[in-house]
């Protein structure tokens, strides 16, 4: 619909470009999150068998796991802080190419 | 060590607290006073109804088992919550916007509000959610037995204590959430007694955490070489498991009845959203925190063959700490309460709103017009409906024995309920998704649950013979529950997952992308995918046969008196109606509609509004604008630049007769002004002249004479003037009748020329070739005679060459004839062409005598003989054209 928009505008203020990016950065953290948590499944396994290089140990697992949990948390709490800070900006009309 | 007696008083103390504090709130939401009620915080806390029972207790189970594994249960949920810009967002916006009461009314209402469809979606979760249900009653039933008596712990008395518990928790909801009708409304009671539960077991988990870690490991670092060096010290994964589990996982938690309940029918602000997104991940990390700890510990230092469920009970216990164990119970209690309450509500809904009712209505003769208060069967059926399914839940761990680990019957569940998921996810994002898809893609992921994930649950020989389990359905070796079309080797949970899952989507876009879907369908459809283009509701009803005293009762029966009055007064206010009934305007009906179906379900208000209105109308404007949103826009702009266009046309026109107007005007005045001067000179020399006549007694007969004479002449220039300018008068207004008559054009012009020679003699010489062209005619000759007769005596008048001369031309030009008056005086100036036409525009008039209409009478006269009268300059004098058309010389012929 907003392709037909004639009032599409190339580029944005300043403000407002930085609450599109914060927007990108929302979009793209349950993905990142998703990678990092996907990640032990490359971590050497102790039911591989004998000849498998030493698996991780249970200590380091569960500090990686809750790393990323927080991490991820103060992410999405810092961009929701950034974006209600930003609220009511961005109004104008989307950008080309979208 | 606490006895069962106290631990039962302590467990009534806190339900009561609960009461308390349900009662208040709902006291203050009656008086407005609800602002803290409907808090994010509050928003958060209700969330955590994910973590039941089988969270608390389970989790650390889980961990002793299998390691980390238990952590994907709560990473699925995680991500789906960071990610709430992708789903959470827009389900939120059309559970609002819908009024949705259910994932069953979700689906239904979605695709095309199909009373069918959520029908399969309430059966499906009633069968999904009641082992469930069991796994609570299971977990408090363990926890209590572990306070109790080691000699009274027999048999009988556990399965005893699990039917009290049960009975406790049908009170326990039906008296939360049945006390008044109102699904849309929410239950404020409800959810903030459940955040109060899921403070109590935040705190209650994090205290035992906390004592295990700092009170027996003695600290952090000790802790995790404890981890290390424990039976699950070494990284130990089934990979297939740990990514069909967090997939699982999140799948679940945007399909489970229950937290459709607390995230979109109880959501207040869609803002509350955004601020759950980090605080509920942060209340799931905080709940699993210490749950490897919990579980190392117990491992560590309680007896071999300890109940892994129940280490954050048994470790408190055994390390003598009391009160630490009661609050752990408190926590475990407030989960499985907390769980059990939402989860037979919603589900109690789906049962009276797509089962009950419906069947209730069409049982009724007179339908929807029935009179009483319907809410009273709508309470009583959900009342039915939660002690049905916690009777259900209590048949079900009575049947499996109570003895498999609670992580497992809980990911059971879990699979079949995210068997709603590609309905829900494809109705909501995909438009072709139809009915017929939904519903095949349901059944056949159901069908597959049951034969992969809830049958072989009971273990073999008990629902599946052993043989089934070995060699398939008949002996079909693809058709085994555990190894479907021979594929073997894999877990069971994740065979589950994969294939129940697969098929569903197969045949959800399968079926979809080859049947049709029906006009409704496609308007929700449409309504659903671009919610956020269009949150208002397109369809409307037919021009509505229904009164408004109709509508007025069933809404009475549904919202009660005084709401449904409220409700009508509102919009007959709106509509500046007086009384209390307004007109049942579409908007109206749709209003009434979303209302409604915040009671008894989009589908049953759908079906109680056909009732009396006689059928939704879907429009072809409807669709139209439906199927191609651009084509509408396209569709606008044109018309808009359509009417742009006329209204320049008009202004345009509005423009031109303005000017004109202002012409005519402008004309008008000077006309006047001329006839008043030309009426003028010649009665102010009567005036003159005959006063002194009058006045002058020895006046000569002879002056007397000339005076007289004077007076008379200008009275005929007078009378001629009048005559003219009647005649013209006359002419403009096309009043003159024609006397046609046929004659020679010759002899015509020969008699103007003597008619204008007649009266005086001139110097003008008039040559006429008659032997040009002569041909008879017919038309008004007396008229055209009068154009000549002007013509010559214009020329006689103004021709002032030495030796004036006129030449009489006649010829042929094959769509008419031409008279040519060829006069041998100055040729008139070009500036003063245009003007010679006018009425009252004299050029070089010497002796004043002329009066100016000459000419204009001439071109009114040739304009009713249908020709024409042109004056064309040549180089020695002034040329007269009259136009003949060729109608009036071959009429003659």
């Amino acid at each position: 619909m907003t392709d037909h928009n004639t009032n599409t505008t190339l580029f944005l203020e300043r403000r407002s470009y930085r609450r599109r990016r914060l927007m990108d950065a929302l979009r793209l953290l349950p993905i990142v999150g998703l990678l990092l948590w996907l990640f032990p499944v490359f971590w050497p396994n102790a039911k591989d068998g004998p000849d498998a290089p030493a698996s991780v140990s249970m200590s380091g697992a569960v500090t990686y796991v809750f790393l990323v949990w927080g991490v991820l948390i103060l992410s999405a709490l810092a961009l929701w802080w950034g974006l209600s800070k930003r609220a009511g900006e961005g109004t104008e009309p989307p950008e080309q190419g979208r | 060590m606490i006895s069962v007696n106290q631990l039962v008083a302590v467990s009534l103390v806190y339900v009561a607290f609960l009461f308390a504090i349900a009662f208040f709130a709902e006291r203050a939401s009656v008086r407005g006073r609800s602002g803290w009620l409907r808090s994010p915080l509050v928003y958060t806390l209700s969330l955590s109804i994910y973590c039941t029972a089988w969270t608390f207790y389970g989790a650390v189970g889980y961990a002793a088992r299998s390691g980390m594994e238990f952590v994907t249960i709560y990473l699925g949920p995680s991500l789906v919550m960071i990610g709430w810009w992708w789903v959470l967002r827009k389900l939120v916006r059309i559970g609002r916007a819908q009024r949705a009461t259910s994932v069953a009314d979700l689906i239904s209402a979605r695709y095309g509000k199909s009373n069918l469809l959520a029908i399969v979606v309430t059966l499906m979760a009633v069968v999904g959610v009641t082992p469930y249900i069991a796994l609570q009653l299971q977990s408090v039933t363990l926890s209590v037995s572990i306070f109790s008596d080691p000699v009274q712990t027999d048999g009988l008395s556990q399965s005893t204590a699990t039917f009290w518990v049960a009975c406790g928790l049908a009170i326990f909801t039906v008296l939360f959430g049945t006390r008044n009708l109102n699904a849309n409304e929410r239950h404020d009671g409800v959810v903030i007694a459940i955040a109060v539960e899921a403070v109590v077991k935040l705190i209650a988990l994090l205290a035992v955490g906390i004592f295990v870690v700092w009170g027996i490991a003695g600290g952090i670092g000790p802790m995790l070489e404890r981890i290390d060096s424990s039976p699950i010290g070494e990284w130990s994964m089934d990979r297939s498991r740990w990514v069909a589990l967090t997939a699982l996982s999140a799948a679940a938690f945007l399909a489970l009845p229950r937290m459709f309940q607390v995230m979109v029918v109880e959501n207040d602000d869609e803002r509350h959203l955004q601020i759950a997104s980090w605080a509920f991940p942060l209340y799931l990390m905080l709940m699993s925190l210490f749950v490897v700890p919990i579980a190392v510990i117990g491992l560590d230092i309680l007896p071999p063959g300890s109940n892994p469920d129940l280490f954050v009970l048994t470790v408190p216990l055994a390390e003598g700490q009391g009160g630490l164990a009661t609050l752990s119970f408190l926590g475990g209690f407030s989960s499985a309460t907390s769980m059990v309450i939402v989860a037979t509500l919603a589900l109690s809904t789906m049962v009276s709103n797509h089962i009950v009712m419906p069947i209730w209505l069409s049982t009724q003769a007179e339908g929807a017009q029935v009179s009483g208060d319907v809410r009273n069967v709508v309470i009583l059926a959900r009342r039915a409906s939660i002690l049905l399914i916690i009777f259900f839940g209590y048949l079900y761990y009575r049947l499996s024995g109570g003895g498999a680990a609670l992580a497992a019957i809980g990911l059971i569940s879990f699979v079949g309920v995210a068997q709603f998921l590609p309905a829900m996810l494809g109705g909501i994002f995909w438009r072709g998704a139809t009915r017929w898809g939904a519903l095949a893609g349901l059944v056949v992921g159901f069908t597959v649950w049951v034969f992969c994930s809830l049958l072989p649950s009971f273990g073999p020989d008990a629902v599946l013979s052993a043989s089934v389990f070995d060699n398939g359905i008949a002996g079909m070796g693809w058709l085994r529950p555990q190894a479907l079309f021979g594929v073997e080797g894999i877990d069971p949970t994740v065979h589950a997952i994969v294939w129940s899952i697969t098929l569903n989507m197969v045949a959800f876009l399968g079926v979809s992308i080859v049947t049709f879907p029906q006009p409704l369908e496609r308007l929700q459809g449409a309504q659903f995918v671009n919610v956020f283009d269009h949150s208002a509701q397109a369809r409307g009803w037919d021009a509505a046969p229904a009164t408004s005293e109709d509508l007025m009762v069933m809404a009475q029966r549904i919202l009660g008196p005084d709401d449904a009055l409220a409700l009508f007064r509102a919009e007959a206010q709106r509509q500046g109606v007086t009384g209390h009934l307004p007109e049942p305007t579409q908007g109206f009906l749709q209003a009434l509609e979303r209302e409604l179906a915040g009671s008894v379900g989009s589908a049953t208000a759908h079906a109680m509004i056909s009732q009396l209105v006689g059928g939704a109308s879907v429009s072809v404007e409807d669709l139209m604008a439906v199927a191609d949103e651009s084509a509408q826009i396209l569709e606008y702009s044109n018309r808009l630049e359509a009417k742009s266009a006329e209204l320049s046309r008009t202004a345009r026109k509005l423009r031109e007769a303005n000017e004109k107007l202002t012409a005519l005007s402008v004309q008008k005045d000077a006309f006047l002004g001329q006839i008043s001067h030309e009426l003028r000179t010649p009665m102010t020399s009567i005036r003159s002249f005959s006063e002194i006549l009058r006045d002058t007694d020895e006046l000569e007969q002879s002056e007397k004479t000339k005076y007289a004479s004077i007076i008379h002449g200008e009275t005929i220039r007078l009378t001629r003037l009048l005559d003219d300018l009647l005649d013209l008068s006359v002419l403009e207004n096309g009043q003159v009748s024609l006397n046609l008559d046929t004659g020679n054009l010759n002899d015509v012009i020969g008699q103007a020329v003597l008619s204008a020679g007649g009266d005086r003699s001139t110097r003008l010489t008039v040559r006429h070739e008659q032997a040009g062209v002569d041909r008879p005619l017919t038309t008004d000759l007396d008229r055209l005679r009068q154009v000549f007769i002007n013509l010559i005596t214009n020329a006689q008048k103004y021709c002032d060459a030495p030796e004036p001369e006129l030449r009489i031309d006649v010829m042929d030009r094959g769509d008419g004839l031409q008279v040519v008056f060829h006069d041998n005086g100055t040729p008139i100036p070009s500036e003063a062409r245009s003007l010679i036409f006018e009425k009252f525009s004299r050029i070089n008039d010497k002796d004043g005598s002329g009066a100016g209409l000459g000419l204009a009478i001439c071109r009114e006269i040739m304009a009713r003989l249908g020709g024409d009268i042109t004056h064309e300059p040549r180089a020695d004098g002034n040329a007269f054209v009259v136009h003949l058309p060729v109608r009036a010389a071959l009429a003659a012929q």
